[in-house]
């Protein structure tokens, strides 16, 4: 096995084994920290991909600036081990109802992805075979500022509108 | 088998274990004299000896002080978290030992022939360096912010916590400050910026990011600097252990091994701000009078100056109050950072540099 796919396949474990813990445990701080965990195999995805801009991106934006929120939060609520028999009684979505449906999206989420996948033409390929088209960070920008200006202008003004709203909830009425 | 040995036996590949393997005694190194001259700084503030019976001049007091620790038993609060409680000190001490593999320490050289090629005294030449260190210093937190929770005490959640915000709040300021020397380099490569400050201005100026486009070089030069110290959480930002508040904050449980491991981050974590702000900002290993290929010495001199600065700070300036701090961040710091990155950016377009 080349020395490419081997590093694949341990970043992608390191991913989706992450991925897998944060729902796994009742932790929430585990949660948190498997998550964080879990990026840092994406990322390491993004370096066999030649995109270390990218990679290094997700450690700046998810695992160094929004999870230290999360975890800002969680422990600021200080929320305690979850009781998985009262989570068990009391959750709403435990009810019949909600679980039909949860199971009819799951089964369409995955009939997606291999519908999705069947028709990808590049997945036969070897993790180095994927050259990315931009991969030079002046080149990302320009990119950014000329083919996809608009959906970048438009996703500036949705991150604003966010963050007005959540000054809007987060400050006491006084009006 | 053979192509391993091979390939490990390459000039190359020696020269950059070496490198790697300097940098790392270095940086353990550092701490311990950061640790004396912090003291010996402070008494010489405070009118006082210092440090003077352990050794000439109390020069073996790291030494003492190291033995000390380790002998020291190591306790756990019955309530705390056993495996988190572990791991922060050590995620603490890996991301500041971390932080300093983009950060080249000289210029490029062949060590007089041996190797093939030129090659600059770095772990890792990344083009995207400084990317890399504000990404690896932004994981420092992570060991604050589990020490203090899972420590299940209330100071150092306190401390903990005090020191995420404080963390979040400055590091945006400190983007903005780098994104404007970025511009200033046209790269994020850091042998390419401190390339691109070699040489004078009207030859008596020398080209450092400092003194560029006056006075945005200068103004992210103060607004980095003050960020910087806010992220190593050094006084007068370092709420994170308020001793007169929070006992001493997100260590308060830490005893031993595990408490030396957070100082020598502290320490190490200063060094490294150090370092990037000289490789940033004052020309990194450029300067008069010495060869080219004594750069290593100019680089040292800019760090041992910066280093001092630290110190110097901390025994002359009380701490903020929080509020002061918050306000400070947010309402002076970062509009500042972001009007200086449009000035500067205007700057660059105009003079097409």
């Amino acid at each position: 096995m080349a020395f490419d796919q081997l590093l694949f396949y341990g970043f992608a474990s390191v991913a989706v084994l992450g991925g897998l813990l944060v729902i796994g445990q009742r932790n929430p701080i585990y949660s948190v920290l498997a998550i964080i965990v879990s990026f840092f195999g994406l990322s390491g995805l993004y370096i066999l991909l030649e995109a270390p801009f990218v990679a290094v991106v997700q450690i700046i934006i998810y695992a160094g600036a929004i999870m230290v929120l999360f975890l800002f939060v969680v422990m600021l609520l200080n929320v305690p081990r979850e009781d998985a028999a009262e989570w068990d009684r009391t959750h709403p979505f435990y009810r019949p109802w909600p679980m039909r449906i949860g199971g009819v999206l799951a089964a369409a989420m995955i009939v997606q992805l291999i519908w999705a996948f069947s028709r990808t033409a590049g997945l036969v390929q070897g993790v180095g075979d994927q050259r990315p088209a931009v991969s030079a960070v002046s080149e990302l920008g320009r990119k950014l500022f000329t083919d996809y200006m608009f959906a970048f202008e438009v996703t500036s003004i949705l991150i604003i509108i966010a963050m007005v709203g959540a000054v809007v909830l987060a400050r006491k009425r006084e009006f | 088998m053979a192509g391993l040995i091979d390939w490990l036996t390459t000039p190359q590949t020696i020269f950059v274990l070496g490198v790697t393997m300097l940098i790392f005694l270095a940086l353990q190194i550092s701490a311990a004299v950061m640790v004396y001259a912090e003291r010996k700084v402070a008494a010489f503030m405070q009118q006082r000896y210092g440090p003077y019976l352990v050794g000439p001049k109390g020069l073996l007091q790291p030494v003492a002080d190291i033995v000390k620790l380790i002998f020291k038993e190591e306790l756990k609060p019955k309530a705390a978290d056993t495996l988190l409680f572990s791991a922060a000190p050590i995620i603490s001490a890996i991301a500041a030992f971390t932080a300093f593999a983009p950060v080249p320490i000289g210029p490029a050289t062949t060590l007089g022939g041996w190797l093939p090629e030129p090659m600059s005294p770095v772990i890792a030449d990344i083009n995207v360096a400084v990317l890399v260190i504000f990404a690896v210093t932004s994981m420092g937190v992570y060991g604050i912010v589990l020490a203090g929770w899972a420590s299940n005490s209330k100071y150092a959640l306190l401390g903990g916590l005090r020191s995420s915000a404080q963390m979040i709040s400055y590091e945006l300021a400190y983007g903005m400050a780098l994104a404007t020397i970025v511009m200033l380099a046209g790269s994020l490569s850091l042998r390419e910026i401190v390339d691109n400050q070699a040489g004078y201005w009207f030859g008596v100026i020398p080209r450092w990011h400092i003194f560029a486009m006056f006075p945005t070089g200068l103004i992210a030069f103060l607004i980095f600097g003050t960020a910087g110290v806010a992220e190593t959480n050094r006084a007068p930002f370092d709420f994170p252990e308020a001793e007169q508040e929070l006992v001493a904050g997100y260590h308060t449980e830490y005893s031993s091994m595990r408490f030396a491991l957070f100082f020598l981050a502290e320490y190490i974590n200063m060094v490294t701000v150090a370092a990037v702000v000289t490789n940033l900002f004052l020309g990194g290993w450029h300067g008069p009078l010495l060869p080219e290929s004594w750069g290593i010495v100019w680089f040292l001199v800019k760090l041992s100056v910066l280093c001092f600065i630290y110190l110097w700070l901390r025994w002359t300036l009380p701490r903020l109050r929080y509020d002061q701090l918050m306000a400070f961040g947010w309402k002076l710091l970062l509009p500042a950072a972001t009007v200086n990155l449009l000035v500067s950016a205007a700057g660059v377009l105009y003079f097409g540099l």
